[in-house]
């Protein structure tokens, strides 16, 4: 009898036992989620997916909780979605379904500052090559400068899946931080001039049958040069051409609501489930959290010093600060240049302009991954 | 393949795809417009 019961009693601190032998890198972790929590619900930060992510995250560390080993419920979301890259993939149609391309339409050579707003992307891959990471732990770790959650998920999910908690939180966090990232880097390359120069209102000048037809020519002009990359174009123009077709509006709300909030949650949840402490914390994640952060900064300089180029040869039409939103934090880059605008001239407001330039930098994010996958099949290594 | 060799690679075929499928991305959307014109609504006839 005794001896049934000190059993039962050792089944009961089996969990606290652990925590204090074995269980420190499992205590860190509890500690990281309660971080993420309280960035989420105090400090506003991301708190959609943060929220989930530091819950998760704390599940999965608490000693002998078995939520994140096989038959786990976390391990089970994770089988659900990012496994099989579902759930990033239905994050990319409720993005489709939110976005308006009207201002990147407006004016379609600014989809050229989406593209050298991925340059961060290449410099961070070659600077992880240097440090001795492997061709597609490199790729996933500059996939973080595509400055978009769902982009770096999917990469990583396929590519180096043991990657993926501190890529996917590296690539949150470092989202929501966008707004510090961005403003001293477009102030150390700019002159107080340049970020003065004031820019012509755009005319309202795309018809709706232009605004149809653009999801079904980048699917198509994506598709064609970068195949390996049409899951995500496919799904994030499906939301795309679903808003604009206007005929859809019930499966147009969903995907911006019910779906989008459905996913979001089983995808934070799963991501934080891959945060268990003794293989999160390794060295690598240090590592990953630095180039991360290197590679937006490397995207908004290349953004900024674009714009300078782009300055110089309209003859000061354009001010550069927009190079700085051809990133994929959608909308927050554009604030970002509004609101820097707006500090060095009261009449200037480069908003429009500027998220031109960030929705052309989230197709630019889609379709640099795509250029990645395609490039890596093609040289046999996918 | 080295490490610099790969790296290369990427940047120039990767990036510059990126480049340059966004440039003829935007000669489309232009192209497109030209097309389907935004054309000024007709009045009513109330």
């Amino acid at each position: 009898m005794i001896d049934s019961i000190i059993a039962g009693v050792s089944g009961l601190a089996a969990g606290v036992v652990y925590l204090f032998t074995l269980g420190l890198p499992n205590a860190i972790m509890l500690g990281v989620g309660g971080t993420l929590l309280y960035l989420g619900a105090k400090k506003n930060v991301e708190p959609l997916l943060l929220i989930p992510i530091g819950f998760g995250c704390a599940l999965v560390n608490i000693p002998l909780s078995e939520l994140g080993g096989e038959g786990g419920l976390l391990k089970i979301f994770y089988q659900m979605g990012v496994a099989n890259e579902v759930f990033p993939l239905l994050i990319f149609v409720a993005i489709g379904a939110m976005t308006d391309f009207g201002p990147l339409l407006e004016n379609p050579r600014i989809l050229l500052f989406g593209a050298a707003g991925q340059f961060g992307i290449f410099l961070t891959l070659m600077i992880a090559l240097a440090l001795g990471f492997p061709a597609l732990e490199a790729v996933s770790i500059a996939i973080i400068g595509a400055c978009d959650g769902p982009t770096a998920i999917y990469v990583t999910s396929q590519y180096a899946p043991h990657l993926l908690g501190p890529v996917s939180v590296a690539a949150y966090s470092y989202m929501a931080l966008v707004p510090i990232i961005m403003p001293p880097i477009m102030r150390a390359l700019t002159t107080e001039k340049e970020r003065a120069i004031r820019m012509v209102t755009v005319k309202r000048s795309v018809s709706q049958t232009t605004k149809v037809l653009f999801p079904l020519v980048v699917i198509v002009v994506g598709g064609l040069i970068a195949p390996k990359g049409l899951p995500l174009l496919g799904t994030i123009m499906l939301g795309n051409f679903m808003r604009e077709s206007g005929v859809v509006a019930r499966l147009t709300k969903a995907s911006e609501n019910e779906i989008a909030n459905v996913v979001t949650l089983f995808l934070g949840l799963a991501i934080g489930g891959t945060m268990e402490g003794h293989a999160f914390l390794k060295p690598t994640t240090l590592a990953i959290f630095g180039m991360g952060f290197l590679a937006i900064s490397l995207d908004v300089a290349a953004g900024v010093l674009f714009g300078k180029l782009v300055c110089k040869l309209t003859g000061g039409k354009v001010n550069p600060l927009i190079g700085a939103a051809g990133i994929s934090a959608y909308p927050m880059a554009a604030r970002v240049v509004q609101t820097e605008g707006l500090r060095y001239n009261k009449k200037n407001h480069l908003l429009m302009h500027a998220a031109g330039a960030n929705t052309g930098g989230q197709i630019g994010s889609v379709i640099a991954a795509a250029m990645m996958l395609s490039v890596l099949k093609g040289m046999g290594l996918i | 393949m080295d490490n610099w060799t790969f790296g290369l690679t990427m940047m120039i075929v990767a990036g510059g795809g990126t480049f340059l499928t966004l440039w003829v991305l935007g000669l489309l959307i232009d192209l497109l417009k030209r097309i389907y014109p935004l054309t000024p609504e007709k009045p009513s006839h109330d």
